[in-house]
């Protein structure tokens, strides 16, 4: 047997694994990233004369059930018309018989590498507009299942994206109200990254929208502390950590019962209203007020000053 | 190496009640598995030298002779980690038993070449002390990897596709094991050929080759679960 040295053995995987669609009409270039079920290439696509993301599922589908649902998905997903979601252009096979989406490429930061230096304001701003598309999914039947900072990119012009829908879970009945059933076979009992997975998905379990809720918290609590929900403890103002907990509560039914309604209690807290995720007391109502008016207050308190320094003055 | 036409899985083939595919069945295991093994007992288990070549051929002589792997079950490991724990509960037993390892009993179902896998250990693993989980899952895919271009060298040289085995040599496997960036225009100089060429033949001799590793891993994999996920392993897409 020939003696290969590891950097032979690197090679061989790298070109063993590269994509040759059945088609004359992508070119594939270079990889550009990786996810949950596949490897992205920059391609091109030569009847359009345009560049493309050309998501190859990873490596070898050989069950014909497993197969089958990739392709439903990816039909589905290819029907989420929304700004926030990457558009799908067209599906092939591979000469090996691997499928592949094309997409549209985007290019921008990911969601970690442009919140770093935002102010608070702008980062929950920021998140409710990834709140958007997950909703959208979710009204037809959608669950992303693997939201997290790395799947989301921020576009030249500021617009959401949320990339990476290759372990999406569709359900049958067009929406997620409900439990989603499994449309078949999963690829893998349990997918998704442990730091935003909520327990009922590391367990291999059914899950809902609210698997998405969870996951969602999970990125609030990063585009507060800058680090994955597992690595630190919560910080920032006592609604936001409230609304995390809320978020990201062990039991489905603990949760926000949607994305909506997550995606509301961050607008209250941004609009210096009461959240519904934590009970107000005096205090807080206090410290609320005074930062929704604080400009009234200011100006009060200056005439104040003002009117007993002209009384000490006059005496 | 004579390799069957079609290649049946292990858990198939070492099942199998017809003799002629059980004997293929483990040829083809111990062609992919014998040097991780050894190299695993010399590192993991300290043995000489002498005793892991023992070893190694009396645990898969005893492997057959005893059919360990009837015991398999897909659903509760991948093929390979199962063979590790048999591999770890034999020599286990031959200690406890203080029994001096044997030799396999002209069992040997294909050559083994020991000296030249001593010769590896030596000149590029056993400086390292190595995750041995780790260390075995390497071996075993350069095993794959190894066996998969000996298949298709075989293949090209019967075809009589000298020069297009050259060109795939010379880019895929000698310029990457020297650290050099070489082109597609480099290559065509030393073999002599178009740059054209060396596309042509790097796309058909990278499919070819992408066909046989997978036909190699199949043959190793217990179910299709385990190949799918094997496989997803194994090909990487380009990026570390």
């Amino acid at each position: 047997m020939t003696w290969l040295p590891n950097a032979a053995i690197d090679r061989l995987r790298d070109v063993a694994d590269f994509p040759i669609p059945a088609t004359e009409r992508y070119e594939i270039l270079e990889p550009i990233a990786r996810g949950g079920m596949g490897t992205v290439y920059r391609g091109r696509d030569r009847e359009l004369e345009r560049t493309v993301a050309v998501k190859v599922l990873s490596a070898v589908v050989e069950r014909p059930d497993v197969a089958a649902r990739m392709q439903q998905e990816a039909r589905i997903l290819a029907g989420l018309e929304h700004p926030g979601i990457v558009p799908i252009y067209d599906l092939g096979v591979l000469e090996d018989g691997r499928m592949f989406y094309v997409m549209k490429l985007v290019s921008g930061p990911r969601l970690d590498e442009h919140a770093a230096q935002r102010p608070l304001f702008e980062r929950l701003r920021l998140f409710t507009r990834i709140c958007e598309p997950v909703a959208f999914a979710h009204a037809h039947g959608v669950v992303h299942r693997d939201l997290k900072p790395d799947n989301i990119m921020i576009g030249a012009f500021g617009e959401v994206m949320v990339m990476d829908w290759g372990v999406a879970q569709v359900s049958e009945m067009g929406n997620c109200s409900g439990q989603i059933a499994n449309c078949g076979e999963q690829l893998s009992a349990v997918v998704g990254t442990r730091a935003y997975m909520p327990p009922e998905q590391a367990h291999g379990e059914v899950v809902d929208a609210r698997a998405d809720v969870f996951a969602l918290g999970g990125i609030l609590h990063f585009l507060l502390t800058g680090t994955a929900p597992d690595a630190s403890v919560m910080r920032g103002p006592r609604p936001l950590q409230a609304i995390c907990r809320k978020a990201r509560a062990g039991t489905p039914a603990a949760r926000y019962p949607d994305v909506a309604s997550l995606a509301a209690d961050v607008d209250r807290f941004l609009a210096a209203e009461p959240v519904m995720a934590l009970p107000e007391t005096i205090a807080d109502r206090m410290i609320r007020v005074g930062r929704k008016n604080r400009v009234a207050i200011a100006i009060v308190v200056t005439y104040l000053v003002f009117r007993y320094l002209i009384a000490m003055l006059a005496a | 190496m004579d390799l069957p036409a079609t290649r049946h899985s292990i858990l198939e083939a070492v099942r199998s009640g017809d003799a002629t595919v059980r004997r293929d069945g483990y040829g083809t295991m111990v062609a992919v598995y014998w040097k991780p093994v050894y190299k695993y007992l010399r590192l993991k288990w300290n043995l000489a030298e002498e005793e892991a070549k023992d070893a190694t051929q009396d645990f898969f002589a005893r492997a057959i002779e005893k059919r360990f792997f009837d015991a398999y079950d897909p659903g509760k490991a991948r093929f390979r980690t199962f063979l590790r724990v048999c591999l770890d509960r034999f020599l286990a037993n031959e200690r406890k038993a203080s029994t001096r390892l044997k030799r396999g009993g002209g069992q040997t179902i294909v050559p083994l070449d020991f000296e030249n896998a001593e010769g590896e250990l030596r000149q590029h693993d056993i400086a390292v002390a190595p995750d041995l989980d780790d260390y075995f899952h390497a071996e075993w895919i350069r095993s794959l990897c190894a066996l998969a271009v000996d298949d298709l060298r075989e293949e090209y040289r019967q075809a009589g596709k000298k020069q297009e085995l050259r060109v795939f040599e010379r880019y895929d496997l000698e310029a990457p094991a020297e650290g050099m960036a070489i082109t597609y225009g480099d290559v065509a100089r030393e073999c002599g050929v178009a740059v054209s060429d060396v596309t042509n033949y790097l796309f058909a001799a990278r499919r070819a080759f992408r066909r046989l590793l997978l036909e190699r891993l199949r043959s190793v994999c217990g179910d299709a679960r385990e190949f799918e996920a094997e496989a997803r392993h194994l090909l990487r897409g380009g990026l570390r």
